[in-house]
């Protein structure tokens, strides 16, 4: 029997997941003032690991991509628990913002808050939770 | 003016997806069911253009792009599967 040959999703996959990337990273920065934010920004970049292991396979994407998912994971919630508890440490109470005007060297006059990143710990946790969802369903071993 | 065409045009959108609701439920094969959802994706996505351009708002485009390439995902999970019974492969020789 003829080993199946798919060039094309392979191919549409290359250029479709660093579109979906770039989209979920937008999603991600938007989140303060647009529709977007933490959870979704998660979803969408996990969506586009999960195409990419659809189209190629488990340990072609494990041999490149090289990031235990739990450990991602966790990572977040321990972002999201000492962004909070470092508000602690100004004499203020736990999971206080604080936002300020700054002068960048490329981006000009930026408003900078603690809260973004609250929303990284919030990503990381949903990329690492729905990647390993996914992989300990898929991997049948 | 501009409203009542928007209107119109969501109507004939809402008769294409019952069209297509009808090819999902009846289709012999799973094939068609799986191309009658991809097609009900895209009636979705011109919905939600047509409905953000009648409340004059821009906040829903990012759902557009969403529906799009959650449609585009879950159509290859569905084509994997049937072709090969499996949806995330283990390794390449296999």
């Amino acid at each position: 029997m003829k080993k199946p040959n798919d060039v094309i999703i392979r191919s549409v996959s290359k250029v479709a997941v660093v579109i979906i990337l770039t989209f979920a990273i937008n999603l991600f920065i938007s989140g303060h003032h647009n529709p977007g934010g933490g959870f979704i920004g998660g979803l969408a970049f996990s969506s586009a690991l999960i195409l990419l292991f659809l189209s190629f396979d488990i340990e072609t994407v494990r041999k490149n991509i090289p990031l235990d998912f739990k450990i991602l994971a966790a990572v977040g919630v321990l972002i999201s628990v000492s962004t909070g508890g470092g508000s602690m440490l100004f004499d203020v109470p736990f999971l206080t913002q604080a936002y300020g005007y700054f002068n960048l060297p490329i981006f000009g006059k930026t408003e900078l808050a603690t809260a973004v990143i609250f929303d990284i710990g919030v990503a990381l946790a949903v990329i690492g939770t729905s990647i390993t969802i996914i992989l300990t369903i898929g991997d049948d071993r | 003016m501009i409203q009542g065409i928007l209107l119109c045009s969501l109507t004939f959108l809402s008769f294409a997806i019952f069209v297509t609701v009808f090819r999902l439920v009846k289709g012999p094969t799973a094939l068609d069911r799986v191309q009658a959802l991809d097609a009900l994706g895209i009636n979705l996505i011109s919905g939600v253009a047509i409905f953000s351009v009648f409340i004059r708002s821009t906040g829903f485009f990012e759902v557009i792009l969403l529906i799009g390439i959650l449609s585009f995902i879950g159509t290859i999970a569905f084509a994997r599967f049937i072709e090969r019974g499996v949806v995330i492969e283990r390794n390449q020789s296999d």
